[in-house]
């Protein structure tokens, strides 16, 4: 992937920018030395790694703004950086970035039991949200697989989904309001505590905008009392067309499960080398999770193992435990380190029609073929949402390329067959050459001029989302 | 003039070839009035996709709701944010349309639990002011490929673009409903009581107070909705937990939930009553305080108190007398304040950007927004 070049102008004044920074910040909030700003070389997407200029560490909303102002008067670009866990580059900078982190900002700024939600500074990590009001029997619902690291200010950049989805919904649809700094240090409050905000939806226009729009600093979010408890089935088949099916048949007969997670040969393979979970022996499996009262839970799996049945199903394990379940679970947990311990993987996250799902998985074995390249699927099948793990080797010329050609032509296909580039983990750099493929240039017209609105001079994570020449003319007038 | 597209080309040359502002329309039954010739997508109907094995509906924008619901309820399946019958109310006739409630982002009681109409909108077409075709989203529910302008649409009255298609999640329909019913409860205790089923594990999916008439006790209903077992152990339970609050009586007649729902949904207590009709959206918790600053002639309370229905005697604001609560409030039936809540500060300058960006003529729904 390509980043822009550097402005020799900019580097070449980091000193007075930097000066200008700490006289705003609080002691130790800016990080200028070289051997400290590798710390933020990259995030999760760890194939690309550029130091930025500097990094600061504001404490609060109100140094937020005093940091863009600057930025923005000195016409320096901004990287916002929650907890650097984007697996699309999402937070990746550029030599003459800025990078903004949200790390030291994650109080909990408010609880209400009552309207059930929580105000928290975008700093703090996902699970520690559900872990300032599981005490009173709520949660907090989006959970993505990184939720012990991310922070809400990833989630909201990104529209973080997660396994539970199908039932609770993404970030989006969890998030009552934010307070957002624009690139000029305007402080702006979006929604709130009330379910509907008035004149447009800026709140749902800025969940997912990858950091592009404004730096969100608060977040109130939408807390659900906890289910009474929940427990998982898993069933083996001898086919992923079947075993896709099964997923159809579940959905169409009226349960709605929280979560119905998917795993094909090559991934149960390698979870058992690793995680030692006693999976069966199969082509493919399906863990489905349902929630309730222990009779709830009960009556919902007779149904779904009813419909498994009439799939000849290799095994089925119903759990009747929290042993059993963890058990169960195990395997699919640890299904991206077990990926890991083979070789260095790239996970992708296009999302498809669950209808195609037999067929895109058949074309990804057979492109796994074409390019030489192992590949396991591990995915949230209730929606669609794939995400087949591309093994390559990083020590090998030439592999990452290759691995990357793979990945593009998987995603295509995505598209081709009703779906798109990305369910939860946003374009970042990493995808953002694919966009030609999912839209029309009016659609992304239509995209850049949103961001015209909200940041006139292109400075907020300028080099991220849309084509480098797409956005070239708009960066350039910066 | 009147405008009536049959498909997205003729649509989008409409607007291009546009000399003046435009009015945007489905079949009308909302009310909504501003200058300009008609344009109406009643004409551009039909459901393009329906897969009920991945919940998904794809129809174009001028389809009749009813032709939606048909066909979803032949699956077992329904659209999740229950929208809002607004004929009764405005005294309105025709079919209702799915742009229609789309671009108003409808929502009824189902709100608390399954979210509002664009929590299940899942991708939009439509034709902005430039007579450009455009699109975001698509057909599967989870995808975060650029900027979400799904959302942006949704709620936005036909101001940035006219929608020419859109595309929903749908859920399963349920096989039971039991309502709880509460009687006498002032408002405070009535949001108390909503507040403690809401957070509870029971999963509520309606919770709406009627306070007391001039007659009448006042009535407040939780309900629960899903498998038959299921819904019968969580009203019990409910029934347990809110004891302190009263005798709760369970109501398992479908006929007669539904219909009791289809009156909160619509207000259908307002109709045939004279008056302006606001709906205010607040914190539950303020709902009790904004109701007494009222004082209006009928009140009724659904999303737990953070929807407040109010009717009020013609020329009395509203957004004045709630001033110091946060939230907004909207004018749906009456004509002597503005019907959407002006934006005001930063928020206002970026919505008028965005539609100087959409809109750069400001043609679509001129004025209905700021």
């Amino acid at each position: 992937m390509e980043m822009p070049k550097p402005d020799g102008a900019i580097l070449a004044n980091k000193a007075q920018i930097v000066t200008r920074l700490q006289s705003v910040l609080p002691n130790g909030a800016v990080i200028s030395n070289e051997t400290e700003t590798k710390a933020y070389e990259c995030d999760a997407l760890s194939a690309y790694r550029c130091p930025p200029l500097c990094a600061v560490l504001p404490t609060n909303t109100d140094e937020v703004s005093a940091v863009l102002k600057i930025c923005h008067d000195m016409g320096v670009p901004v990287v916002p950086r929650g907890a650097g866990t984007s697996l699309a580059g999402g937070a990746l900078p550029t030599a003459d970035s800025v990078i903004l982190g949200v790390a030291r900002m994650s109080d909990v700024l408010e609880t209400d039991y009552d309207n059930r939600f929580v105000r928290v500074q975008s700093g703090r990590t996902n699970l520690s949200v559900t872990g300032a009001v599981e005490e009173e029997g709520f949660f907090y619902a989006p959970d993505p697989s990184s939720q012990l690291a991310c922070a809400i200010a990833g989630n909201i950049a990104m529209n973080s989904g997660g396994a539970h989805c199908l039932k609770y919904g993404v970030t989006t649809n969890n998030l009552l309001g934010v307070v957002m700094v624009l690139m000029d240090g305007t402080v702006v409050e979006v929604g709130g505590a009330h379910l509907d905000a008035g004149g447009l939806d800026l709140l749902g226009l800025i969940c997912g905008s990858e950091g592009q729009l404004g730096v969100v600093t608060e977040a109130t979010l939408k807390i659900l009392p906890k289910p009474e408890g929940a427990r998982p089935v898993l069933i083996g088949f001898d086919s992923n067309e079947v075993a896709g099916a099964c997923v159809s048949d579940i959905i169409k007969a009226g349960v709605l499960p929280v979560a119905i997670e998917f795993m094909d040969r090559p991934c149960i393979k390698a979870t058992e080398a690793f995680a030692h979970a006693g999976y069966p022996d199969c082509e493919a499996l399906l863990i489905v999770e349902v929630e309730g009262s222990d009779a709830e839970i009960d009556a919902q799996l007779e149904v779904i193992m009813a419909i498994a049945e009439r799939h000849n199903p290799v095994e089925m394990r119903e759990s009747k435990s929290e042993e059993e379940s963890a058990k169960i679970w195990l395997g699919r947990k640890s299904a991206f380190g077990a990926m890991g311990q083979i070789n260095d993987y790239m996970c992708l996250d296009g999302t498809i029609p669950v209808s195609e799902l037999p067929y895109v998985l058949k074309r990804i074995g057979e492109m796994s073929m074409e390019y030489g390249l192992d590949v396991g699927n591990v995915f949230h099948a209730g929606d669609g949402n794939m995400h087949p793990l591309i093994l390559y080797d990083a020590n090998k010329p030439g592999d990452l390329e290759k691995c990357e050609a793979f990945g593009a032509d998987v995603l295509r296909l995505c598209v081709e067959v009703g779906g798109c580039l990305t369910g939860e983990h946003g374009v970042g750099i990493e995808k953002r050459d694919l966009m030609v493929d999912q839209f029309t240039g009016a659609d992304l017209e239509a995209q850049l001029r949103v961001k015209d609105v909200f940041d006139p001079k292109w400075l907020l994570n300028p080099a991220k989302v849309f084509p480098l020449d797409t956005s070239a003319a708009r960066r350039a007038s910066q | 003039m009147s405008l009536l597209p049959s498909d997205e080309k003729q649509l989008s040359e409409a607007i291009a070839v546009a000399k003046g502002p435009l009015r945007i329309v489905g079949n009308g039954t909302r009310g909504v009035t501003c200058d300009g010739d008609v344009l109406s997508t009643a004409a551009m109907s039909g459901i393009t996709l329906y897969e009920p094995g991945a919940l998904t509906v794809v129809a174009a924008a001028g389809t009749p709701l009813a032709d939606i619901e048909a066909a979803l309820a032949s699956e077992g399946q329904r659209l999740p944010f229950e929208p809002m019958d607004h004929r009764g109310l405005l005294g309105t006739t025709g079919a209702p349309t799915i742009g229609g409630i789309v671009a108003a982002n409808i929502s009824g009681p189902r709100r608390v639990q399954a979210g509002a109409c664009r929590d299940s909108l899942i991708g939009v077409r439509f034709v902005d002011g430039r007579g450009d075709v455009l699109k975001s989203g698509g057909r599967v529910m989870k995808n975060v490929t650029g900027y979400d302008l799904v959302k942006l649409m949704a709620g936005a009255h036909g101001t940035l673009g006219v929608i020419s298609e859109v595309a929903f999640k749908v859920l399963p329909d349920v096989e039971a409903t039991a309502v709880l019913r509460l009687k006498g409860l002032p408002d405070a205790d009535a949001v108390l009581a909503m507040s403690r089923a809401l957070g509870s594990p029971y999963e509520v999916s309606g919770a709406s107070h009627s306070p007391k008439g001039v007659d009448s006790p006042s009535v407040t209903m939780i309900r629960l909705e899903g498998f038959k077992a299921s819904v019968a152990y969580r009203a019990e339970q409910l029934r347990m937990l809110l004891a302190g609050f009263g005798e709760g009586v369970i109501e398992n007649d479908p006929a007669q939930n539904l219909t009791e729902w289809q009156r909160v949904r619509d207000v259908a207590a307002f109709e045939g009553l004279t008056g302006n009709v606001w709906r205010i959206s607040v914190k539950p918790s303020d709902a009790p305080q904004v109701v007494a600053a009222l004082g209006a002639d009928a009140v009724l309370l659904d999303w737990g108190g953070g929807l407040i229905w109010a009717l009020m005697p013609q020329g009395v604001d509203v957004r004045a007398k709630t001033g110091g609560v946060r939230g907004h409030a909207t004018l749906v039936r009456g004509t002597d304040f503005a019907r959407l809540q002006p934006e005001v500060g930063p928020l206002a300058a970026i919505s008028a950007g965005l539609r100087a960006q959409f809109d750069p003529r400001g043609i679509l729904n001129a004025g209905l927004m700021g």
